[in-house]
C-alpha cells in the first residue's frame, strides 16, 4: 500500500470514466503523432530525393507535377519531350550531369523507369543480387519493390518475369505480351529508388509501340522486342505512316479514360509532347515526318552556380520544354500540404483541450464523493501534501496511460496508412520510426494532467476534515 | 502521566460556545464515556481531542504533548501514530480491500506496512477470512469491526469512538461495546466513547457528561 497503489485503486474504482479519459487523450495525441510522423517523413523524403538534382526538365505543364512525377514518382508526368532536344541540352556546358527518364508504366504500383545506369549511381544504390541491365527487356528492381513481389508473396528474385501496366496505380491495362526479365535487385537506400523498377530507355520504347528504329541504333534486344511488339504478325511496318493503326490496335489507355484515338492522333501530329498535361503518356516515337524518340524528363545537376540564373530561363524561353527546380517546387508543395496539416493540427489541439477539460471535470466531480475518504486519510495521519500528491498522481497516471496509448495508436495508424492507403503508398510511410517532438508530446500530456488535476488537488489539500467528518 | 490532559478547553462557532471543559484527565488503559444528547458538542469535543479541530481556547495534551505546539504535518503524523478514531460513519475506503484499509492506516501514519500485524488485528476481531473482501460487501457489524481494527492497527495510546452503538440492535450493541472495551484494554489504550445511547451507561463507570456543552465529570 502506497500512494501509487492507492491512486490506481481509485482509478480502477471508476474504470469507465478512466478509460474514456485515456482514450480521449490518446486520440488527440495520436492525431498529433500521425501529423508529426507524416510531415517529418515527407520532409525527409523530399530532402533526400531532391538532393543533387538542381533542375528537372520535362514537358510544359505544371512545374509541381513535373517535379512530383520525375523526382518523387508520385504523380503522372506532364507529357513527353523530344529525345533529340534532351540530348542537345545534355551537352550544354552548364550541365554537369543529366539523367534521362522515360516513364509511363508501373509494375504492381511501382513505377517502371526507363533510364541509364547513371540513375542508380546518382541515388547511391548498389546491386544486392544480380547485375545492372545490359539489354532491353531487362529490369533492376528496387529493394522495396522487390519485397513481396515474387510468386506466392515471396521476394522477387533474379530471373523472375514481370509485366508492366499503365498508369501509376495498379489495375491499368497490362502489357502481357511484353515480359521483362529481372536481372538485378538493389540494396535498400531509404530513398525513392527503393520503390522503382529500372529498365533501359529502349525497354520503355519497346513496350510502347516502336515503329521505327534507325538502323544501327537499335540493339539486338530492341529488335527482338520490336518483333514481339507487333500485334499483327508479319506486319512490323518500319515506317511512320503505320504508327497510328498500330497504336490503336495496341489499345493503350495512357490518359485514364481519355479517347485513345484522340491521344494517338495528338501524339502523331508532330514532335510535340503527347497531350500536354495528359496523365501517363509513355514516350514513344511518333513523328509524322520521320522517327522521333521521346523522353519524359531529364534530371540535371548544374556544372556551375551560373547555371541557376541561366539554364532555367534558357529552357523555358528557348525550347518547348519546361525547367522546374525541385527546391522551389518542394517549398510550394509544403505550402499546399501545410493547409491540410494546419487543419489537422487545430483539430488535434481541440481534441487535447477537450481531453484536458474532461479530465478536470471528472477529477473535480470525483472530489465531492472523495472528500470523506480524503478526510479519513488525514485522520489516519496523512499530510495535506499527501492528499495533493494523490490527486495529482491520479491525473498524471491517466495522462501517462493516454500518452502511451496515443503514441502507440499514432505509430500504428501511420504504419497502417503507409501500408493500406493506396494514395499514400508512394510516400512509403512507416510507423517504425520516432519523429522529433514526440518526447515533447509526452511532456505536453503530463502538463495537461498536471493542469487538469491542479485545482482538485488544491481543494483536496484544503479539505476541512472536522467539517467533512461532522457532516457524516 | 495521563494519556489525555484537557485544560480550560473552549470551542465556539462564531460567538456561541459549543464545548467548554475546565479540566479532564484520562489515564492509560482507562475507558470513559462521553455522554450527552445529540447536538451537545460530543463530536466537536472528540475532534478537538483528535487534533483535527483546533479549540478556540485551552490546551489538549496527548501523551504529554500539547497538540497546539504541533504544526500541520507533525500533528497529522502524531495523530496517525497515537490516536485512533472510530468515526460514527465508518469511512472505510471502499475501493480498497479490507486488508488494504488497514495497510493504508499504516501508510498514512508513515509506518512500515506490516501485513502480518494487520492480519493479526483482523484475526483478533474474527475477520481473518475477510481480508480480501471489499468493505461494502460486508455487514454493518463486520464493517464496524474493520473500522475498529483500523483504529487500533497502529497501537494508538488513545482511542476515540463516536457513537459506536447507535446503529446496532440491543444484542449487537452489547457485543460491539464489549469488543471495543476488550480491544482497547488489550492494546493498553485509553478509550473515550462518545454516546447518547442509554444502553451503554451501565457498562462503563467513568463518565463525562456534556450538557449544552458544559461538562461535568461523574
Amino acid at each position: 500500500m502506497n500512494l501509487f497503489t492507492l491512486a490506481l485503486a481509485y482509478l480502477r474504482a471508476r474504470v469507465l470514466a478512466s478509460v474514456l479519459q485515456v482514450l480521449l487523450l490518446a486520440i488527440g495525441l495520436a492525431a498529433i503523432v500521425v501529423m508529426l510522423l507524416v510531415s517529418t517523413q515527407v520532409a525527409d523524403r523530399v530532402e533526400r530525393d531532391t538532393r543533387g538534382i538542381d533542375l528537372v526538365v520535362g514537358a510544359k505543364g505544371s512545374p509541381l507535377q513535373l517535379v512530383l512525377s520525375s523526382v518523387f514518382h508520385v504523380d503522372a508526368p506532364t507529357g513527353n519531350i523530344p529525345h533529340a532536344d534532351a540530348m542537345a541540352l545534355r551537352k550544354h556546358p552548364l550541365v554537369r550531369k543529366a539523367i534521362p527518364l522515360a516513364l509511363g508504366d508501373t509494375w504492381r504500383g511501382h513505377r517502371i523507369v526507363g533510364t541509364e545506369h547513371g540513375f542508380v549511381e546518382h541515388y547511391g544504390a548498389v546491386v544486392a543480387t544480380g547485375r545492372l541491365w545490359t539489354d532491353a527487356m531487362q529490369a533492376v528492381v528496387g529493394a522495396e519493390a522487390a519485397r513481396g513481389g515474387g510468386t506466392g508473396g515471396g521476394p522477387l528474385k533474379v530471373g523472375d518475369t514481370i509485366f508492366g501496366s499503365h498508369g501509376l496505380v495498379d489495375g491499368g491495362s497490362a502489357h502481357d505480351e511484353h515480359p521483362i526479365e529481372v536481372v538485378g535487385i538493389l540494396a535498400p537506400t531509404g530513398g525513392v529508388i527503393d520503390r522503382l523498377v529500372l529498365v533501359s530507355i529502349e525497354t520503355v520504347w519497346d513496350v510502347h509501340p516502336m515503329p521505327v528504329k534507325p538502323a544501327g541504333a537499335g540493339t539486338a534486344g530492341g529488335a527482338r522486342a520490336g518483333a514481339a511488339t507487333a500485334p499483327d504478325p508479319g506486319a512490323p511496318a518500319p515506317r511512320a505512316g503505320a504508327t497510328t493503326p498500330q497504336r490503336r490496335a495496341h489499345a493503350h489507355d495512357h490518359s485514364n479514360g481519355r479517347s485513345e484515338r484522340q491521344k494517338a492522333e495528338t501524339a502523331g501530329t508532330a514532335g510535340a509532347p503527347a497531350g500536354t498535361g495528359a496523365a501517363a503518356g509513355a514516350p514513344a516515337a511518333a513523328g509524322a515526318g520521320g522517327p522521333q524518340r521521346e523522353l519524359t524528363a531529364l534530371l540535371i545537376q548544374y556544372a556551375s552556380p551560373i547555371a541557376v540564373m541561366q539554364l532555367p530561363r534558357l529552357i523555358n524561353a528557348g525550347t518547348a520544354m519546361q525547367a522546374a527546380s525541385p527546391a522551389t517546387e518542394s517549398v510550394r508543395l509544403n505550402r499546399l500540404v501545410g493547409i491540410g496539416v494546419d487543419t489537422l493540427r487545430v483539430f488535434a489541439w481541440v481534441l487535447l483541450a477537450a481531453a484536458g477539460l474532461a479530465l478536470f471535470i471528472s477529477l473535480y466531480g470525483a472530489l465531492s464523493e472523495r472528500s470523506r475518504d480524503l478526510a479519513m486519510l488525514r485522520v489516519l495521519g496523512a499530510r495535506r501534501g499527501t492528499l495533493l500528491a494523490l490527486m495529482l498522481l491520479e491525473g498524471l497516471l491517466l495522462c501517462v496511460a493516454g500518452a502511451a496509448l496515443g503514441l502507440l495508436l499514432g505509430h500504428a495508424l501511420t504504419e497502417w496508412m503507409g501500408r493500406s492507403v493506396p494514395a499514400l503508398s508512394q510516400w512509403a510511410l512507416t510507423g517504425w520510426t520516432i519523429a522529433p517532438g514526440e518526447g515533447w508530446l509526452v511532456g505536453l500530456a503530463l502538463l495537461i494532467g498536471g493542469v487538469a488535476s491542479m485545482l482538485p488537488a488544491v481543494l483536496a489539500y484544503r479539505t476541512d476534515i472536522a467539517k467533512v467528518l461532522a457532516r457524516g | 502521566m495521563p494519556v489525555l490532559e484537557v485544560d480550560a478547553l473552549t470551542h465556539r462557532y462564531g460567538s456561541t460556545a459549543v464545548v467548554s471543559l475546565p479540566a479532564w484527565r484520562v489515564e492509560a488503559g482507562e475507558p470513559w464515556l462521553l455522554l450527552g444528547a445529540s447536538g451537545s458538542g460530543k463530536t466537536t469535543l472528540l475532534h478537538c481531542l483528535a487534533g483535527i479541530l483546533a479549540p478556540s481556547a485551552g490546551t489538549v495534551k496527548v501523551d504529554g504533548i500539547d497538540l497546539a505546539t504541533l504544526g500541520g504535518s507533525a500533528l497529522d503524523r502524531f495523530r496517525g501514530r497515537n490516536i485512533g478514531l472510530l468515526p460514527q460513519r465508518l469511512h472505510l475506503i471502499d475501493c480498497l480491500s479490507v486488508l488494504d484499509n488497514l495497510l493504508l492506516a499504516q501508510y498514512a501514519a508513515g509506518l512500515p506496512r506490516d501485513a502480518t500485524m494487520a492480519r493479526a488485528a483482523l484475526a483478533a476481531l474474527g475477520l481473518a477470512d475477510r481480508a480480501g473482501d471489499r468493505p461494502h460487501r460486508l455487514s454493518f457489524g463486520q464493517q464496524q469491526r474493520i473500522a475498529l481494527a483500523r483504529a487500533l492497527v497502529n497501537r494508538p495510546k488513545l482511542v476515540l469512538a463516536d457513537e459506536p452503538t447507535s446503529n446496532l440492535d440491543d444484542a449487537n450493541c452489547a457485543a460491539a461495546l464489549e469488543l471495543l472495551l476488550e480491544q482497547a484494554a488489550r492494546s493498553g489504550a485509553a478509550l473515550v466513547i462518545a454516546t447518547h445511547d442509554q444502553r451503554v451507561k451501565g457498562r462503563v463507570q467513568r463518565r463525562l457528561e456534556l450538557d449544552n456543552g458544559m461538562a461535568a465529570a461523574a
